[in-house]
């Protein structure tokens, strides 16, 4: 095997390089465990018994029968958890998404769950439990739920954000609201106004592991919880809330994580697991099936956007309008706020506004997914700017750098841009090879951009040198896309050892201190940095342990490429492994922690291109060519860079022509299938080019962005803007699948 | 699996198969178990025996004969598109047959299966039919031998009695200057489900005019259908622009889809009419001897 | 309906050994593999043939453990992830799959490495677009496909140097 090095990257030793990846050897070889893969002593099975039901009151639920069935160990309803009166509003919520109390309100609600002694049991045990219904009528797009009239979802659910407060409950949660400037006057100066609609479906995460949890309770209130997921701090804080228990009774174990893209941040077996362990008094382990997955979890917000938009002929924005209803699922949370704020983050409006909505529906309440809400104001602002762009015959480059947020702008949410690589990210594609082809004949060419804040928040690693001088690193967030390769190059630089020689570790909850999900493109800034502070913490105590051997002062001692030497150049330098095997006499073990709450985040953006063909007799689009171009602030491990932009694209790609939740009237999910909810596969696709551009992060100490998320936000405009170069329809609906593409082809050609 | 009252045999001998079927009312033959396995993780059917037919000669046998072939009814698929001789000879057959699903599925799925399921969007159907397949079928009562288009009756429907299964098709070697295609419409490129499916064979004269043709549709009616009016429309006629609009508006005309969450009615009425005049043009090509390949 | 499913004893070769195991009669065999055998390697992203992450080769054939009844394994010889490499060396597949970053999560990872080498085994040198289509019927959404496309034809290539 061997181990390129990255000449791009002079000054650094290790980062920027692409050694292989420490959990790569078990996940090639099928060693590597997973949720639904531990297998615990004494273990049994349990099922999950789920509404069919949008919407209905739940009359009486008789377990009696199912008791009786082979091999039933514990059977819980609502009835099993503490009330949920006393808890903040989001508890409660957290509470009842996670089993139903007095009402289903999404199909794929759990009513009551089951462990037996095999799966078979318990699931045959589940269809036994005896559940009487009185259906209610449900709601299911923002249209429906916020009309006059509408079935409401939760009696006391009253609009947040409005002033006054609404005095009735109603399907709006809450309300975001961002404005600056004078719209009337942004208008007035505009050469070319458009105004548009624009909707998007709920999309799922499509993680290929289905969820699955495995818990031990014992007598003494305490329970070990293995869970996979993107945050097995998080995991357990939950599930201790909507159990009534104190968090740190609790040990949750990460698993590996087989996909999460913000799917995976939030509860749903865990506390059944809990409650069936111990009730059952045995280890349960519950895993979803892959229907339960798309009915139950994720997906991510369907919306309606109106948005109108005003430009002068020589390319500057001059006002924005935009008005956003984000679906919450079930339970208040969409990400309307977020997609609030980055709707015109990549710009510099002087005249905006922006409201959005959240608002409860009859489907599975939304998670996290990769730069959640981003996208979907994108596919709206993007569409809308190479709308413009044809309208006054410009080219959307030169149309989006005539307007570019940088450094010294202010946000649209507020703070001030510091250093950022927006503009670099335009200019990497005008200059690109891709960009500078002429379109193929009969292809039509997309261009759009995004942007995503990134975040920092709470990590805390524990850095171990072992006598022999190899290091251990060890942290609390669990690795989704190749993370542990970061923080095994960082310490490998700190140290200036080899990479090899490090073992990163993802430890428990009662092993490493609290550390947020890995979410928000976080782990490699925030963690990444706790990882560095904690290896400089330990060259400084080598430091000093080697003033201590030479008996000089440790101002004479410096750390050079994993030696301390004494800057006379008297004493033979002594390595890593040196005063390591020395330690027990220069004040015993070597060890650190360092923990933080890390701010300076560095925003992250992203421009996309793309070619492709359009069937015309069919409506069937077949992407052709593909080029992102992000900036990671600095690629730790470029190729997990690269990994991380190909699959936000290729996820976006799917978002964009296929994937999409379709109910039935009766409200119950009508693709709950890989089969026909369709995520790409490998055929659907060409190589997906990237462009990894470098502007670093200044609050960084090796200029970390974060990478995981923004890649996924230009794609769904980028290909309508390239459909529309192609056939001259504009698609404002998504997906744009061939049903939908031919219909507008269709009415093109009536016209 | 929430099957778990289920028994499990492996006859050797269609007798044995035939025997087992009549004794249990709710026995189930399978092949490959690609469609029964996920409606049964799905809730439906329940059968109480399974009834593997793969360890059966006859059903897994692919056998030359001086007039064509014949398929065993649970031979996997990718044997026939594996096979260089069959896949040249019947390429549009083949080519549909390779469009079941992944490679996985191919390494199980079985014609048998795809026309038993009764599905109305099995792609081989509309192959089989346009080169007028005909199934063995053993029973209680004996053997009989019908048309492949006799089989189902609508969706999840077959006109096989509960004692009766397919043990192998018939399928004749094309005349001189024929060529047959299928084509579908997907969303995606692989791993979906026919929107619409259209399959032909054509057969040319010396002059290069249509001398025959079978022309059939999938996934726009309750079974997969021949289409007289479009077969009509060629029949005496060059292959050219006029002919294949009249081929396509026929194709149209004679669906009866329905509205689902894979396709609209509209889609799937407009799309038979383009795959079908594609279809004929491939197949017409084949039989001209210049065009082989088909869209993947 | 309630009486439980007859089970029957089962021999076959995993990885090149001869194993038994007491099979559900209308289980499936990725049940068996998992759950009864230990093979967890061999994962279950949907169960309906769909995803592709539950391949293993059955007498050299790609397929879906989860397609497939458990009791359907007697006599047959079968290859897990866990069978992939020798004891003292990786299929090269599985070394152009750690060097080329052909894996994120690494859930997908155990299907895609049994469906390219059934692929590899039939067809040493595949164009782009068939690795593309032999590898259709295995589901990621990690990578977006590119690298793990490259791992195979930079396995293709290795294995054809040292054929
Ligand atoms: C991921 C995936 C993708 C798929 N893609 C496609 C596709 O692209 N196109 C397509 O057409 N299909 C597709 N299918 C469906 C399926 O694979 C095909 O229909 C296949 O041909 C079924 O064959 P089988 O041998 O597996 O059938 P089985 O599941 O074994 O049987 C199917 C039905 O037919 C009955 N049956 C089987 N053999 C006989 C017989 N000899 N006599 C009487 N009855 C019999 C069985 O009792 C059962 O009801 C797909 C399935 C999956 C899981
Ligand atoms: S688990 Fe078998 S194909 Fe998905
Ligand atoms: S690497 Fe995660 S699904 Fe492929």
């Amino acid at each position: 095997m061997t181990m390129t090095e990255d000449p791009t990257t002079p000054g650094y030793k290790w980062v920027g390089t692409r050694p292989i990846r420490p959990d790569g050897l078990d996940k090639v070889t099928g060693k590597a465990r997973f949720g639904a893969d531990l297998i615990l002593p004494n273990m049994v099975e349990a099922a999950v018994l789920r509404s069919r039901h949008a919407h209905a009151r739940i009359l009486s639920i008789d377990t009696a029968a199912a008791l009786e069935m082979p091999g039933v160990q514990a059977i819980i309803t609502g009835d099993d958890f503490p009330p949920t009166d006393d808890m903040a509003p989001g508890d409660a919520h957290q509470a009842v998404k996670v089993m139903a109390r007095d009402k289903v309100l999404f199909e794929g609600h759990p009513v009551a769950a089951v462990a037996a002694t095999s799966r078979a049991e318990a699931q045959a045990a589940a269809k036994a439990i005896v559940v009487t219904y009185e259906q209610l009528p449900h709601v299911l797009t923002v249209d429906e739920a916020m009309a006059d009239g509408a079935p409401i979802l939760h009696d006391d659910l009253i609009t947040a954000n409005v002033d006054p407060a609404p005095e009735t409950a109603s399907n709006i949660a809450s309300r975001a609201f961002f404005e600056r400037g004078d719209l009337d006057e942004g208008f007035a100066a505009a050469d070319a106004i458009l105004e548009r609609s624009y909707t998007t479906k709920p999309v799922h995460q499509g993680y290929i592991e289905p969820h699955a949890a495995v818990a031990d309770s014992g007598q003494n209130g305490r329970a070990n919880l293995w869970v996979s997921s993107q945050g097995h701090f998080d995991m357990r804080t939950m599930t201790a809330k909507v159990l009534g228990m104190s968090a740190s009774k609790i040990k949750a174990t990460p698993a590996e994580i087989g996909g999460g893209f913000g799917g995976k941040t939030t509860i749903y077996l865990e506390p059944l697991a809990v409650l069936l362990s111990r009730k059952a008094n045995r280890p349960v382990r519950v895993v979803m099936d892959r229907d339960e997955v798309f009915m139950a979890t994720g997906p991510t917000s369907g919306s309606s956007m109106k948005i109108k938009m005003g430009i002068k002929n020589d390319g500057t924005i001059t006002a924005c309008d935009l008005w956003m209803a984000f679906e919450a699922g079930a339970f208040p949370g969409s990400p309307v706020g977020a997609a609030s704020m980055t709707a015109l983050a990549c710009y510099d409006v002087d005249n905006f506004r922006i409201e959005g909505f959240d608002v409860v529906v009859n489907k599975p309440k939304v998670a996290a997914y990769r730069a959640p809400g981003a996208p979907i104001s994108a596919f709206a602002v993007e569409s809308m700017i190479d709308e413009l762009a044809r309208a006054i015959d410009m080219d959307p480059i030169e149309l989006r750098l005539a307007n570019a947020a940088k450094e010294g702008v202010q946000a649209p949410y507020g703070p001030v841009f510091p250093r950022i690589g927006f503009i670099e990210t335009l200019e990497a594609i005008r200059d690109s090879d891709h960009y500078r082809s002429p379109v193929p004949e009969g292809q039509g060419r997309g261009l759009a951009s995004g942007f995503w804040f990134n975040i920092g928040g709470n990590s805390v690693a524990t850095v171990n040198v072992h006598a022999d001088g190899n290091v251990s690193v060890i942290t609390g967030s669990p690795d989704i896309g190749g993370s542990r390769s970061s923080m095994a190059l960082f310490a490998a630089e700190e140290f200036g050892i080899d990479v090899e020689r490090v073992q990163p570790h993802i430890a428990d909850t009662d092993t490493i201190g609290d550390t947020d999900v890995t979410g928000g493109s976080r782990v490699t800034l925030a963690t990444g940095k706790v990882v560095v502070e904690a290896c400089r913490k330990i060259v400084t105590d080598l430091c000093r342990r080697a003033a201590k051997t030479w008996d000089c002062e440790i101002e004479d001692v410096e750390w050079v490429q994993g030696h301390a030497q004494h800057v006379s150049g008297t004493e033979s330098p002594l390595s890593l492994a040196d005063l390591a095997a020395n330690a027990g006499r220069t004040g015993g073990p070597i060890s650190a922690t360092h923990a933080e709450n890390v701010r300076g985040a560095g925003a992250g953006f992203s421009t996309q291109l793309v070619d492709l063909a359009v069937d015309e007799e069919t409506g069937q689009t077949s992407i052709v060519r593909y080029t992102t171009a992000q900036d990671a602030g600095k690629a730790i491990h470029p190729s997990y860079v690269e990994g991380q932009m190909q699959g936000g694209v290729v996820q976006g790609i799917g978002w964009a022509l296929n994937e999409e939740y379709i109910h039935r009237a009766d409200g119950t999910l009508d693709n709950p299938s890989f089969l026909d909810y369709r995520i790409p596969v490998a055929s659907d696709l060409p190589m997906i080019d990237t462009i990894v551009v470098e502007v670093p992060n200044p609050n960084h100490p090796y200029g970390v962005r974060g990478v995981g998320e923004v890649g996924i936000v230009p794609p769904m405009a980028a290909i309508a803007n390239a459909i529309d170069r192609a056939t001259d329809c504009r698609m404002e609906h998504l997906p744009m699948s061939p049903v939908a593409l031919l219909e507008a082809i269709n009415e093109r050609n009536a016209d | 699996m929430r099957n778990w009252y289920m028994d499990y045999l492996a006859p050797t001998s269609v007798e044995e198969a035939v025997g087992a079927l009549a004794a249990q009312p709710d026995a189930r033959v399978f092949a490959g178990a690609t469609d029964l396995i996920p409606q049964i993780r799905a809730g439906r059917p329940e059968p109480g025996l399974l009834i593997d037919l793969k360890r059966i000669d006859r059903c897994t046998t692919v056998t030359k004969t001086d007039t064509g072939w014949v398929v065993g009814a649970a031979t996997p698929t990718s044997r026939l598109t594996e096979d260089p001789d069959f896949s040249s000879t019947l390429p549009g057959l083949s080519e549909a047959a390779g469009l079941i699903g992944s490679d996985q599925i191919q390494n199980r799925s079985s014609l048998g299966g795809n026309l038993c399921n009764a599905s109305p969007a099995a792609d081989s159907v509309p192959a089989m039919l346009v080169n007028e397949v005909r199934a063995v079928v053993a029973g209680g009562n004996g053997t009989r031998t019908l048309p492949v288009g006799d089989i189902t009756t609508g969706p999840g429907k077959t006109s096989l009695a509960d004692d009766e299964f397919i043990v192998e098709f018939e399928i004749d070697a094309p005349p001189p200057n024929t060529g047959d295609a299928y084509l579908r419409m997907i969303p995606r490129t692989e791993m979906d489900i026919a929107v619409v499916g259209a399959g032909a064979q054509i057969t040319l004269d010396a002059d290069g005019n249509c001398a025959a043709a079978r022309i059939a549709l999938g996934a726009v009616a309750p079974t997969a259908l021949r289409v007289a009016d479009a077969e009509a429309a060629l029949v005496g006629n060059p292959i050219n622009d006029d002919t294949l609009a009249a081929v396509a508006a026929a194709a149209s005309a004679a669906c009866n889809p329905i509205d689902d969450k894979r396709g609209t009615i509209a889609y799937r009425k407009q799309v038979a009419g383009v795959l079908a005049k594609r279809a004929v043009k491939l197949a017409a090509d084949r039989a001209a001897g210049t065009n082989a390949n088909g869209a993947h | 309906m309630n009486t439980p499913h007859t089970k029957s004893v089962v021999s076959c070769t995993i990885n090149g050994n001869a194993t038994q195991f007491l099979a559900d009669s209308g289980g499936t065999l990725l049940n068996a593999l998992r759950d009864d055998i230990g093979l967890t390697g061999v994962k279950e992203g949907c169960g309906t043939g769909d995803c592709g992450a539950c391949s293993i080769l059955v007498e050299d054939r790609v397929t879906c453990a989860c397609l497939i009844f458990a009791p359907e394994a007697e006599g047959a010889t079968i290859v897990t992830i866990e069978g992939l490499a020798e004891a003292d060396h990786l299929h090269p597949l599985q070394e152009t799959f750690l060097e080329g970053a052909a894996l994120q999560c690494g859930v997908c990872t155990p299907g895609f490495l049994m469906a390219a080498k059934a692929l590899l085994d039939k067809n040493p040198d595949p164009t782009e677009t068939e690795i593309r289509y032999a590898l259709a019927g295995n589901l990621c959404r990690c990578t977006g496909y590119d690298k793990i496309i490259r791992a195979v034809q930079d396995a293709a290539e290795r294995m054809r140097e040292n054929a």
